[in-house]
């Protein structure tokens, strides 16, 4: 489903952040990508929806070489992946309805319909009663909830998340690395950089260590 | 399609609450476009009426046809005759000569120099209101009229009409030119509303690229905005002009009547109207996309 293929990235004028890298995910697993901050996690997340673009070897999602993508076909590409960032980004001037509205908007879902997709994805993550709530209003654990259920709400086969669980106390930890392990039962690929890896191991497929740009087991 | 249609109207209403957010910059940037296309929606008022009013003065060119100073009255009821009988003469007045001295006689000035020469110097004259104005039959009349017996001269009176149709021309041409300045404007102060406004929706276009929104997806909402405001301008321009009329209908009125004219001045002409609005909204339009395009492309 997603294949790196001797895949290297340099940021403009840095060091090489990813080099030599090639594996493979396959349909339906769940893995935990750790390593020391630094080692290149973000920027491996990042190449799969063409955030960033790998400065060689090929990266493949569903059939396609990612890195040669054209620029307008990246949209389409990222409407089948779901996103949870490190740094949320989450719109602060919109309530949580709206938030999770978002993807649905963009990818021309018929209100009504939309509506109904965003309040069940509310509700998966807990956050029907908070949908008029603004996300200043939230809690840490539940602002991660709301950057879960926008990442869910279009129903993409593939999540790629980038430290959902940092700064969460271990209780709240443990509900969102149980809400991955629920979301990968029903047949979505994960991906999930995290430093919480006792958390996920009971989930994960495999572990995947990344080690200043390299695969280290 | 149905995603499509979607996403016009999502967009024009995210446009439409952007523009109500903000009451004071929305409505002076409406101020602001809508004396800029005040200016020439305008003059483009004044020129409406001025046309109606030269069409008014002017509409029947005359030609003035000269009988030789000898010509007998014989000759004088000959052409009479056959400028009555001729197809293309909608009206003939024979001005005789004898009261065209009298009346130059009763004008102060001239009646002690007229009363001093020894024979009357006027000729008989006609004066013939064509059926046909095109300057082309005018002038084919002209040289018809010359070659009648005893006729010495024939003038057309055209030339003012002329001079009038080039007058008119250029105060068009003017108008164009202050509207294509002023469009320019427009154009200009969209560019920056919008570039102020990408600045505060950063973020928002930053999170919705990431989520899988395309350019355009992007550019609608800002598009809107721009066409809308330019709407609010024409709008307000509309408005302006609408009222210069009224406040000049009484005084212009009363002018003309001093000249003997009934005049009331009209409002815009619609298709004046429509292209206004239609310009705003595009010019707006437009400054959004450059603003747009300029963010995008980095
Ligand atoms: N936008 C960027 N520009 C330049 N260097 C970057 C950028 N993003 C990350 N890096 C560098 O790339 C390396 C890997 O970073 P990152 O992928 O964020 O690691 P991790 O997520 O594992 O902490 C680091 O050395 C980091 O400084
Ligand atoms: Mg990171």
């Amino acid at each position: 489903m997603i294949r790196f293929d001797r895949v290297g990235k340099r940021y403009p004028g840095g060091i090489a952040a990813l080099a030599e890298l090639t594996f493979a995910v396959e349909s339906g697993e769940m893995i935990v990508l750790s390593g020391h901050s630094g080692a290149g996690k973000s920027t491996l997340l990042k190449l799969i929806p063409a955030i960033e673009r790998p400065t060689q070897g090929a990266v493949v999602v569903n059939g396609q070489n990612v890195a040669a993508l054209k620029r307008a076909a990246v949209p389409y590409l990222r409407r089948n992946i779901g996103m949870i960032f490190q740094d949320q980004k989450l719109l602060f001037d919109r309530s949580v309805f709206d938030n999770v509205m978002l993807p649905l908007a963009i990818a021309g879902v018929a209100l009504r319909d939309a509506g109904r997709r965003v309040r069940a994805a509310l509700d998966k993550v807990g956050l029907l009663e908070r949908e008029r709530a603004m996300p200043v209003a939230l809690s840490g654990g539940e602002q991660q909830r709301l950057a879960i259920a926008r990442a869910v709400v279009a129903r993409p086969a593939i999540l790629v998340a980038d430290e959902p669980t940092a700064h969460l106390d271990d209780a709240t930890a443990a509900d969102i690395a149980a809400m991955f392990h629920a979301f990968n039962q029903v047949g979505v690929t994960v991906l999930v950089a995290t430093h919480h890896e006792a958390l996920f191991a009971p989930y994960m497929t495999r572990r995947v260590v990344l080690s200043r740009g390299r695969i280290a087991q | 399609m149905k995603g499509w249609l979607l996403h016009h109207r999502q967009a024009a209403a995210l446009a439409a609450r952007r523009l109500a957010a903000t009451p004071l910059n929305t409505l002076l940037g409406a101020l602001v476009l809508g004396i800029a296309l005040a200016l020439p929606a305008g003059g483009e008022m004044l020129l409406a009426n001025f046309q109606r009013l030269a069409q008014r003065v002017a509409a029947t060119p005359q030609i003035s046809v000269f009988m030789a100073l000898d010509a007998a009255k014989g000759d004088v009821a000959d052409v009479e005759s056959r400028l009555r009988r001729h197809a293309q003469t909608r009206e003939v007045r024979l001005v005789r000569r004898d009261d065209t001295l009298k009346r130059f006689k009763e004008s102060e000035g001239l009646a002690e120099v007229i009363e001093n020469l020894p024979r009357n110097p006027f000729p008989d004259a006609f004066v013939v209101v064509p059926r046909d104005e095109a300057p082309a039959a005018l002038e084919a009349m002209r040289d018809e009229f010359a070659k009648y017996p005893r006729v010495e001269h024939v003038q057309l009176d055209s030339a003012w009409v002329k001079k009038l149709d080039a007058l008119l021309r250029l105060t068009r041409l003017a108008v164009a030119l202050l509207a294509a300045v002023l469009g320019v404007a427009l154009v200009a102060v969209t560019f920056n509303t919008i570039r102020l406004q990408i600045l505060t929706q950063r973020d928002e276009m930053e999170v919705s690229r990431l989520l899988g929104a395309t350019d355009a997806y992007i550019r609608r909402p800002f598009l809107y905005f721009g066409a809308l405001q330019g709407l609010a301008g024409g709008l307000v321009a509309w408005l302006a002009v609408l009222g210069a009329t009224f406040l000049l209908r009484g005084p212009v009125g009363e002018v003309a009547r001093l000249y003997g004219i009934e005049f009331s001045m009209h409002i815009l002409p619609f298709p004046d109207t429509a292209l206004l609005f239609g310009l705003a909204a595009l010019l707006g339009w437009l400054g959004a996309w450059l603003s747009l395009s300029r963010h995008l492309a980095k």
